[in-house]
């Protein structure tokens, strides 16, 4: 079954993994910016990683007949330095304007600090100005509730933005339905230990609804599956989903939400 | 799914992974030293799965959770612990 990856960050994946997920029927892939498990020491170093994003990554997966798309930002964890931070987002336009970005991503808060939520809005801002589509990331563990509630209350601050062509990343069944409520997408990440399993998803499905709801890998450098998304639609299988419906979460879900951005031209 | 084809498919799992948390607790009993804040969430935690309310994990997840509304003055490091250590030992 042909499937999307709508959030992985493959810089920190080998081509081998490119390999394994088009044989387990991966066809796109979307890449938000993160961070590296490490700081940067300068703005510089985050252009060079735009350029890994909109050039080299895109190149690599089409070896393997996948499309590439991108999410452009600084991310929350190294946003404490807003110095840093603002140069970066002086970079943006640039890499916004590439054909394979989509938008404004991964953003939102770390660990719900003042300057995070500075950032934040200045992303918000910037994705207000240039009519962006938006990528939020959720904290982890015990802040992900609070910082959830705190990202929701900053997307009502921009009027311009339209909860629709927001995707909130991370949920999990504390903060699934503050997301839907507040009319935005919610993602959930199929992360070993700190986010949720595919029986978890599939739990989370049969609760609240498959509208405006995605599956992930969130793939990084740290302990992660490539193949999480397949996984869980595995899970769909043997709890008796019919084909149809699998369909819906592994391919027209990600593809109705994505194809809000006119460069995400794919067959629906 | 029926209870039945339920309790077929996953019992084994989730008996394996109970095992897994009680033998988590026999070897932090055993150890020399003291607990900490981590350990009144997660024994809060155990006490709701043992209620008969249901959305146990929303209720699990909020126990380990920073309930406060207002940011943090300065970002603590980028970590997270897993639990809230202002945790008062009422959980929902």
């Amino acid at each position: 079954m042909r499937y999307i990856e709508p959030h992985a960050h493959m810089v920190s994946r080998t081509t081998d993994d490119y390999e394994r997920m088009a044989l387990a029927g991966c066809q796109v892939i979307c890449e938000p910016a993160f961070w590296a498990g490490f700081d940067r020491s300068s703005a510089q170093g985050f252009y060079d990683y735009f350029r890994q994003l909109t050039g080299f990554e895109p190149a690599r997966a089409a070896r393997f007949g996948i499309r590439h798309f991108a999410w452009m930002c600084i991310n929350p964890k190294e946003a404490e330095d807003t110095g840093l931070a603002r140069e970066v987002l002086e970079l943006l336009p640039e890499f916004l304007a590439k054909p394979n970005v989509l938008g404004v991503g991964e953003i939102g808060l770390n660990k719900n600090s003042r300057n995070e939520l500075a950032i934040l809005h200045a992303h918000l801002e910037l994705a207000e100005k240039k009519d962006q589509m938006i990528l939020i990331h959720t904290p982890h563990l015990e802040d992900k509730l609070k910082g959830t509630r705190l990202t929701l209350d900053a997307l009502r601050e921009h009027p311009g933005i339209r909860p629709e062509r927001v995707i909130v990343d991370h949920v999990e069944e504390h903060t699934i339905r503050l997301v839907l409520d507040a009319g935005c997408w919610a993602g959930m990440t199929l992360y070993p230990h700190s986010k949720c399993s595919a029986a978890r998803a599939v739990d989370m499905m049969e609760t609240c609804g498959m509208d405006r709801l995605w599956m992930n890998s969130a793939c990084d450098w740290g302990v992660s599956d490539p193949l999480a998304v397949p996984r869980a639609l595995q899970e769909m299988r043997r709890r008796g989903f019919p084909p149809e419906v699998i369909t819906r979460m592994a391919w027209d879900n990600p593809c109705q939400f994505l194809s809000q951005s006119p460069k995400f031209a794919v067959e629906s | 799914m029926n209870k039945r084809e339920i309790l077929d498919e996953y019992f084994i799992d989730s008996r394996s992974k109970l095992l897994e948390v009680a033998s988590f607790l026999d070897r932090l009993s055993r150890a020399e030293g003291a607990s900490d804040y981590r350990m009144a969430s997660l024994a809060s935690a155990l006490n709701l799965l043992n209620d008969d309310q249901p959305e146990k994990t929303r209720r699990i997840l909020e126990c380990f959770s920073d309930p406060t509304n207002e940011p943090v003055d300065a970002a603590p490091g980028k970590g997270a612990s897993g639990a809230w250590p202002g945790f008062n030992g009422k959980a929902g």
